[in-house]
């Protein structure tokens, strides 16, 4: 009813009746979701910096931005316009090349994500047989920004944050990793279509409760560890390191850093809302009886599904993140090394046993 | 190993309460004052030090005999008692209040002035709406024109049985 594949449908077939030539429309509908894309990426980013804020201050008992607009709903957007206007400060004794390069590497990590994530039924841009292998492997590939940020500033505090944040996601990778991987047992395949079809009458999370709950649950703090943000933000630890990595970018060079860093936190929700709960797949009970049930389901359009599980675990993520205090960083290496990695390993065995036994 | 995996599951235990009481301050009415849409609504609480008063009962008689102790030890001479000599009836000079003159811009609002009082003719009011265009506005005349000293034989009314507290205190400190 409220779908889109019927929409994108009837622009591409539209714009086939109106032009004809095949590659033409191609080229066409290429830019148009690039286009889409970078908007879908600047919104998201304006939503979230503004949900972080309303729900940062209510966990602290306060009302959060109130002035701009109804409810502060256009507070975001002014900082944005604000963050447009700045200079960008020249700062003399740094390494001018990377120092420019690094906010895009970043910015360049977290965007490529968007191109592989479903957002619905046929809302996608590019479908890989390797999808959960690409995004792993694209997501991280924002530390390398990271790590060039902080050592293009040649100021200490930059470079204690970057060598700490690629200790953390060097780290946090690995179980991260291996927690999708025991998601994929069961799957059986890489491709992110499938493994949203998969999860059609169940979603994973119910179909392997122990297992999955276990991988889930670690996916979630690896996840968020890799994004730098909450009990683990010790690449940032403003106490410590004034603004770690990024202390000496200004203006939309800074913007950057801090879009990519809201951006991460969707793209690790997105994943674990993937893998884990099913995607776009509406919630069903694999019952006889509960057929009128999941056809109520089915009514919510399948992009609605998306965003509900993505913005519920961001909110458990922020939940977490104004709970618990910053760890030391042999806190975060020995919560990593001693406890979540061996525990992924022997739910990775565990959840082979499951697959073989039901 | 068992204690390996009690640690774990206590920690999540205790994790899991610090989220719980997360929770509850995230449901919880905020504490968040609206300020210039609530004007008036709310006053800050009875003891607030906004603002420096000489309370006056209803005869424009106030409690304040010039003697200058507030002045003294007031710690950036934001006071300044200017007394007049004048010559009562049965010929004897006596000091009055003229003029009690109080600059709001560098009161830090310490309180010595209303501790150190005898009369306890000075309080403080929980006024805090400063705001004023020009700095000379924040010097202030605190005894109204034409006001003069309460007798000591009639009750007075305007003493509350807060400011005998305070009198106790500055008994201690004495």
């Amino acid at each position: 009813m409220l779908e889109l594949d019927k929409f994108i449908e009837w622009i591409h077939s539209s714009l086939l009746y109106l032009i004809g030539l095949d590659w033409v429309v191609s080229l066409i509908e290429y830019v148009l979701i690039g286009v889409a894309f970078l908007s879908l990426y600047a919104v998201l980013a304006l939503i979230l910096i503004y949900v972080e804020r309303k729900i940062c201050a209510f966990f602290q008992c306060r009302l959060g931005p109130t002035r701009v607009g109804p409810w502060g709903l256009f507070q975001s957007i002014a900082d944005m316009v604000k963050i447009l206007l700045k200079e960008i400060i020249r700062i003399d004794k740094t390494d001018q090349l990377i120092f420019k390069v690094a906010p895009f590497i970043v910015i360049i990590g977290s965007f490529c994500t968007f191109g592989a994530l479903q957002f619905g039924r046929g809302l996608h841009g590019v479908d890989f047989n390797v999808g959960l292998f690409y995004m792993l492997a694209i997501s991280s590939l924002g530390v390398v920004g990271i790590l060039l940020a902080g050592w293009a500033s040649n100021n200490k505090y930059t470079l204690i944050g970057a060598m700490r944040s690629g200790a953390q996601l060097v780290s946090y990778e690995l179980s991260a990793g291996i927690s999708l991987l025991t998601m994929v047992i069961i799957s059986g395949s890489l491709n992110l279509t499938d493994i949203i079809e998969g999860q059609a009458n169940a979603w994973y999370i119910f179909q392997a409760p122990l297992p999955a709950l276990i991988a889930f649950v670690i996916y979630l703090i690896a996840g968020h560890a890799e994004t730098n943000r909450g009990p683990f933000d010790l690449p940032e630890a403003e106490s410590e390191l004034t603004a770690g990595y990024h202390t000496e970018y200004s203006g939309i060079q800074f913007g950057f850093f801090y879009l990519a860093e809201y951006l991460n936190m969707f793209i690790i929700a997105a994943i674990a809302a993937t893998v884990f709960l099913g995607g776009w797949q509406p919630f069903h009970i694999n019952a006889d009886w509960a057929a009128s049930f999941n056809g109520i389901m089915d009514c919510i359009p399948t992009w609605a599904w998306f965003f509900g599980k993505v913005f519920a675990l961001i909110f458990l993520s922020l939940w977490v993140r104004w709970t618990f205090p910053r760890l030391r960083i042999d806190q975060l290496l020995k919560l990593e090394w001693k406890i979540l990695m061996p525990i992924s390993l022997v739910n990775l065995l565990l959840m082979a046993v499951w697959v073989l036994i039901f | 190993m068992i204690k390996y995996i009690k640690e774990i599951f206590s920690d999540i235990w205790n994790l899991l309460l610090g989220m719980k009481i997360t929770m509850i301050n995230f449901i919880r009415p905020k504490v968040t004052e609206q300020y210039p849409e609530n004007r008036g609504k709310k006053q800050p609480f009875e003891r607030f030090r906004g603002e420096l008063v000489i309370p006056h009962n209803e005869n424009n008689e106030h409690k304040c005999t010039g003697c200058g102790i507030c002045m003294i030890n007031c710690p950036n001479h934001t006071i300044n008692v200017i007394t007049n000599q004048i010559t009562t009836e049965d010929g004897k000079t006596k000091k009055v209040l003229d003029k009690y003159m109080y600059d709001l811009g560098s009161c830090t609002f310490c309180g010595l002035c209303t501790q150190v009082c005898p009369q306890k003719a000075i309080s403080w009011t929980p006024n805090f709406e400063h705001a004023v265009f020009t700095r000379s506005k924040l010097v202030k005349q605190l005894n109204h024109p034409g006001s003069k000293m309460e007798e000591k034989k009639v009750a007075a009314p305007a003493a509350a049985p807060k400011k005998e507290g305070e009198g106790n205190e500055t008994n201690v400190q004495q």
